[in-house]
């Protein structure tokens, strides 16, 4: 059992009460709310004669069905179904006192850019959201976690969930990233060697020199592929840069009460004599651009080494999924992701939706062009990132080189809005799921990749290997 | 159909609906175009929607058209893996299914089962498999799960499964609604809240 991490000190902190069944009552001190998993919550406090316990410690914004393109945002929305949600949202948030970051305001955008970036989440912070991803949130060294509708009754009416305390695993991320190469790489790669059910019972504690020498940015991105590997919740321990990026952020603490919130940050680290369940050792060094190559987040290879060969794999359960992903991807032996046919090129995410994404893919694009048989988005993860974007003429990088310069929301990562994935077309793209029919029609293929390789992708119509792209001639 | 609330949930009995592979996830189970609706009224209707069609939209042998009116569904590694979406077991639940054995169950699937008031037991992979095969071999064969002496009852045998402490608690006890026993609590959670710095005091 691990003693003395950040999930014990934060737990410790956070814990109410144990309840009859033996789970603990857990306090959640950030409860993030969206359209699309909290119409039916409200719905069941309501019936209970129930109100919002804690409204000043929840937050809403709109972000899976929203269209992304400007005329799209015009209301009502054409689609009535996302006009109905985003009324429920509109609705229950004001009648509850929620502070909502609605579809026509400046800080819009996906749940977990938004929080992050207006300073919301925080260094020792429980943080619940009825998303999957919320597991971003601990790249501040909170725990996030991922609940359903029924839990969001819960946090909704009580500020609180039961939950049970999991095992905690260290992964020790040594080396350091190449050019070419980012936080995406490595999460994919902790992700293909431990599994996609890997983490199932664990929390992950990310750490190293790969991971201290990255930015926040870089750290949400690692974070948030956590539940891709199993773990509901993977975090960092806050240091330097965390501080840093959160100063003079809208809900960060004031200047007056800086020194007592660090003084709470630095309290919660996992100590020096801290225990683990395990530790894992993956080394940075050396680590080339990652891809996906069949039709779940563990089925990574290096952009340069074939995929994988299934007469070699021993467990026949594994063999028969990986033969499912080489019908679905339209594989042969042998081959490898470099070269595979790209129809349309998507950044954009909580993954990767974030300012330095769209840099580095720029950079990429910079003086190019999109290949011509090639649809390209770029889909910025809220409205400040596209702000940003505009004010360092990023936009004009992407518009000049074929891409489509979008509008915040979730986009073609679930294909729950305007954006979808045609039959049998191929995304590269800078997302965090390639499950069947996620991005759209079920024939549609996903290649998950950093959002450098999605912009090479693009320019090039296949799959290439962003390293030392940037010398080549045009 | 109704909330089922304060319920007692010590055994399921049926017949089995057996689903084969790994990691399942929720995007399968229920595609993320019919979460538009504010309500899981309808989600019954939309479970496996993709899975379960032909590319020309005719019905294929997916198990859940072929093993309709079961209720004890069988699977292997890490189903429910991916979104948080309740929708997912919500869609189960409307289908008809009331209890889950298979071989492990991502984490936030196998809350929101607990949240319905569905018992997600775990087996080894032998005896999952041994259950799906007895279910291919006669569908309308009667099985039962029974949540308090954790055993699955098929064929004239029983056999030992596993099932979350806390789970088998909420559910022997009729205790998985779990926001009126938090409710009851909440001045410490007040307590709590006051403790931590980032939380104004109320």
């Amino acid at each position: 059992m691990s003693r003395n991490t950040l999930y014990d000190n934060v737990w410790e902190k956070h814990k109410v009460a144990e309840l009859p069944n033996g789970q603990d009552q857990l306090f959640i001190g950030l409860h993030l709310v969206h359209e699309v998993t909290s119409p039916q919550a409200f719905g069941m406090i309501r019936e209970r004669d129930l109100e919002v316990a804690f409204p000043d410690r929840t937050f809403a914004t709109t972000d899976h069905i929203v269209p992304t393109t400007p005329e799209g945002r015009e209301r009502p929305l054409v689609d009535d179904q996302a006009e109905n949600m985003l009324q429920a949202l509109e609705r229950n948030t004001s009648e509850s006192g929620i502070t909502f970051f609605g579809l026509d305001g400046e800080k819009q955008g996906i749940t977990h850019v938004v929080a992050p970036e207006l300073g919301l989440s925080q260094p020792g912070m429980t943080v619940a959201c009825g998303d999957s991803h919320t597991s971003t949130h601990g790249a501040f060294g909170s725990i996030g976690v991922g609940i359903g509708t029924t839990q969001i009754r819960d946090v909704l009416a009580t500020g609180c969930i039961a939950a049970e305390k999991q095992k905690v695993r260290r992964i020790e991320v040594t080396g350091s990233l190449g050019d070419g190469v980012y936080a995406k790489d490595v999460i994919l790669k902790i992700i293909t060697d431990l599994g996609v059910g890997g983490g199932v019972g664990h929390v992950y504690e990310y750490g190293g020199e790969a991971i201290r020498t990255l930015g926040m940015e870089g750290r949400l991105a690692v974070c948030n592929m956590s539940i891709e590997g199993g773990a509901r919740a993977g975090y960092v321990n806050p240091d330097e840069t965390t501080y840093e990026y959160l100063k003079g952020r809208e809900y960060a603490p004031s200047d007056d009460e800086w020194d007592e919130y660090v003084e709470y940050w630095e309290s919660i680290r996992s100590s020096e004599d801290a225990e683990y369940d395990d530790i894992v050792e993956v080394d940075a060094d050396g680590l080339a651009p990652m891809v996906t190559w069949g039709i779940n987040p563990g089925q990574v290879v290096s952009v340069d080494e074939p995929i994988p060969d299934l007469d070699a794999m021993e467990d026949d359960t594994a063999r028969k999924a990986a033969r499912k992903a080489f019908e679905h991807m339209g594989h042969s032996p042998g081959d490898t992701m470099e070269g595979y046919d790209v129809d349309v090129a998507f950044l954009g995410t909580c993954t990767n939706g974030r300012l330095s994404d769209f840099r580095e893919a720029a950079r990429v694009l910079e003086g190019r062009h999109v290949d011509d048989g090639v649809r390209a988005l770029a889909v910025p993860g809220s409205e400040t990132v596209r702000t940003q974007c505009e004010a360092e003429g990023l936009d004009e990088v992407f518009r000049e080189a074929g891409f489509q310069w979008r509008r915040a929301g979730c986009s073609m990562c679930l294909a729950m809005n305007n954006d979808s994935l045609g039959a049998g077309e191929v995304c590269a793209s800078s997302s965090n799921r390639n499950f069947i029919g996620r991005q759209g029609d079920k024939d549609g293929k996903s290649v998950l990749m950093s959002p450098a390789m999605v912009a090479a992708a693009a320019v090039e119509g296949e799959v290439v290997d962003v390293r030392g792209y940037d010398e080549v001639a045009n | 159909m109704p909330v089922r609330n304060k319920a007692e949930i010590r055994r399921v009995a049926g017949t089995g609906v057996p689903l084969r592979g790994n990691d399942v996830d929720t995007d399968q189970i229920m595609p993320a175009r019919f979460m538009k609706e504010v309500t899981f009224e309808n989600m019954g209707k939309y479970v496996f929607y993709d899975a379960r069609r032909d590319d020309d939209g005719e019905r294929n042998d997916h198990p859940f058209n072929e093993y309709r009116g079961a209720n004890i569904l069988i699977v292997n590694k890490n189903f429910g893996c991916g979104s948080s979406r309740e929708h997912a077991p919500q869609g189960l639940m409307r289908w008809g299914i009331r209890g889950v054995v298979g071989e492990s169950f991502a984490e936030i699937f196998e809350d929101n089962c607990k949240s319905l008031g569905i018992p997600a037991m775990t087996t080894d992979r032998a005896t999952v498999e041994e259950l799906q095969s007895f279910v291919e071999a006669d569908p309308d064969a009667g099985l039962e799960l029974d949540v308090e002496s954790e055993t699955v009852v098929y064929d004239g045998r029983e056999v030992g499964v596993e099932i979350d402490g806390a789970m088998k608690e909420a559910l022997v006890e009729g205790t998985w609604d779990t926001t009126a026993v938090m409710h009851s609590n909440m001045d410490r959670v007040r307590e709590t809240a006051n403790g931590l710095p980032y939380v104004e005091d109320r």
